[in-house]
């Protein structure tokens, strides 16, 4: 389990981490959410102890990072694939790590077989790698002691659809037996396909957060009709938000109340549905809409 | 909003089987990985074998190139010296620059999170390289005094003598430790190796020039120039003033610098 209690970060005027609190629980898979430079891996960063925050606590298993006694045996961290001796070949990578864990030697070849890595590409230098073989390589660190809690940030980066239906499997399994997952991502089909919980970023702060269900019923009841001033009026009177966006009106309340509604005010509808088929996509935007920087184009 | 609180809803988990608190990892594990870290890429390879090969080079053209006269263990000695006191250097600062500059240390000190750990083993892992290397080449060039002799003829002259060695090998771990200092306090691997040949090239060439031009320095230089403070190690005796100058120019050519760059070390951000 993973708790973060109003962990801040400041570089002298700016704020890159504030005051975010959440916990990823075992058995699950949470994805961390957010555009470029949202403050996902300085808050990753600050959990593993990488970057001193400026205030709050993370904790692992009940410990800050610092206090666990051979951390690759508690938390499996993925930070960056593309972060190792480019003059090492994979195999030693690994072998420094378990060496470093006091893990056996047979450890090595059977993490390399668990991220599907040939012997022959084992013995390359990490410099010859694809980005999608460093991640491969980096999964394979993170998993070698066998840890309870994963942490890793953009992991599907560079992997082709098939890497990333692999890894969906593998972090998948890995919460099935109770094991916890954080993973970050700035692509939400990516998250949408393989977290349970959701914890949204923007500009350093929790916009959003809850189970992935909870966040798509949230999406309210999506509506078209020929005659949007008139429904729109009626929902402004019945007091319900809502928003337009290509000729639809996406409604803050459940269909069958927008139907009475459209009813009431004798408008006919041409589509009515609850608006979760429009996916996580649209919520991202929206939530991140006044946090991100190109904003949305209404 | 500026605070949000985010509380998952809670399904009841598979619990993984508890398992007992590891056991801290112990220093001599973290020094053996980081000696197995200096080998292990083609560079530090090279750079280590590097020792070796210049050490016969350097003894090899001793022996080809000295007048007879002046085949006795005194050139050999400064012949293998002087490659050693070059490569030991970069041995230092690459071992700590490296996870900066290759930026292994996401891993390393997220494997074992007290940054002083590590950095302490890699003092170890320089430390004996330092001492091996010189032994090594030490008895490279003992094998080359006899070679040389019997070559041309010449008794062999046996003219440095164990305290000697000895300083002279202090020297050279003094001279890594300035690159393990430069390591740490610069952390990037061309800066801190340009930096150490300024420390140990055009350094000592400025303040030899002021030594001889301004009297005022001339008195002062062995209290304040720490490359001259060294010169009494290679001269072969050591007395009590001298001894006192080191330890005045190491404080702080050497001693505060590594204190501050260690600080940072622990403080900095790892990315």
């Amino acid at each position: 389990m993973i708790k973060v209690e109003s962990l801040t970060k400041k570089y002298g005027g700016f704020t890159a981490v504030d005051d975010v609190s959440f916990t990823a629980q075992p058995g699950r898979v949470t994805g961390f959410l957010g555009p470029n430079g949202a403050g996902k891996s300085t808050t990753m960063r600050i959990m593993v102890g990488l970057t001193p925050a400026s205030s709050g606590t993370a904790e692992i298993s009940g410990r800050r990072y610092a206090d666990l006694p051979n951390p690759g045996l508690e938390v499996g961290v993925l930070l960056d694939a593309s972060a190792q001796h480019a003059g090492r070949t994979g195999r030693e990578i690994l072998a420094i790590a378990a060496q470093t864990m006091g893990l056996p030697k047979g450890r090595v070849d059977e993490m390399l077989d668990r991220v599907s890595l040939t012997p022959s590409e084992a013995g390359r230098r990490v410099r010859n790698y694809s980005l999608g073989m460093r991640q491969r390589l980096g999964i394979a660190t993170a998993l070698l002691g066998d840890p309870d809690v994963l942490i890793l940030d953009e992991p599907a980066n560079g992997l082709d659809p098939a890497g990333i239906r692999w890894m969906r499997d593998l972090l998948r399994g890995y919460a099935d037996q109770g094991g916890t997952v954080l993973l970050s991502s700035h692509l939400l089909h990516e998250i949408e396909v393989i977290a349970d919980d959701l914890v949204v970023i923007g500009q350093g702060r929790i916009v959003a957060g809850g189970t992935k269900a909870e966040l798509l019923a949230a999406a309210g009841t999506l509506v078209r009709t020929r005659d949007v001033p008139t429904l729109s009026r009626a929902l402004v009177e019945a007091d319900l938000h809502f928003s337009e966006s290509t000729g639809a009106l996406r409604v803050e309340a459940d269909p069958d109340v927008v139907g009475e509604v459209a009813l009431a005010a004798g408008v006919a509808l041409t589509e009515l549905r609850a608006a979760d088929g429009a996916g996580l996509e649209e919520m991202f935007l929206e939530l991140t809409a006044e946090t991100q920087r190109e904003g949305v184009a209404a | 909003m500026s605070a949000s609180t985010v509380e998952m809803a809670v399904e009841t988990p598979v619990a993984r089987p508890a398992r007992p608190t590891p056991a801290r990892i112990p220093l001599s594990r973290i020094v053996g990985v980081e000696f197995r870290k200096s080998f292990d890429t083609r560079s530090g390879f090279w750079l280590l074998a590097g020792i070796g090969i210049l050490a016969v080079l350097a003894t090899g053209a001793v022996i080809l190139f000295a007048p007879d006269s002046a085949i006795d263990y005194e050139t050999f000695a400064t012949a293998f010296g002087f490659p050693m006191a070059i490569i030991l250097p970069m041995v230092a600062i690459l071992s700590i620059t490296s996870e900066w500059s290759q930026r292994t240390g996401l891993t390393s000190f997220t494997l074992v999170p007290h940054r002083g750990r590590v950095i302490l083993g890699k003092a170890i892992v320089a430390l004996v390289v330092g001492v091996v290397s010189m032994l090594v080449a030490a008895a490279i060039g003992a094998v080359g005094n006899l070679l040389g002799s019997a070559i041309t003829g010449v008794d062999t002259v046996w003219n440095v003598s164990a305290l000697e060695l000895g300083y002279i090998i202090l020297a050279n771990i003094l001279g890594m430790a300035v690159g393990f200092m430069l390591g740490v306090l610069i952390r990037n691997s061309p800066g801190a190796i340009v930096a150490y040949f300024v420390y140990s090239l055009v350094l000592p060439t400025i303040t030899s020039v002021l030594a001889q031009t301004q009297e005022w320095f001339a008195d002062k230089q062995p209290w304040v120039d720490f490359n001259y403070a060294q010169g009494a190690l290679f001269d072969g005796s050591v007395s009590g003033t001298e001894w006192a100058q080191l330890a005045v120019t190491s404080l702080f050519w050497l001693f505060i610098p590594l204190t501050i760059g260690i600080w940072a070390v622990l403080r900095s951000e790892v990315k």
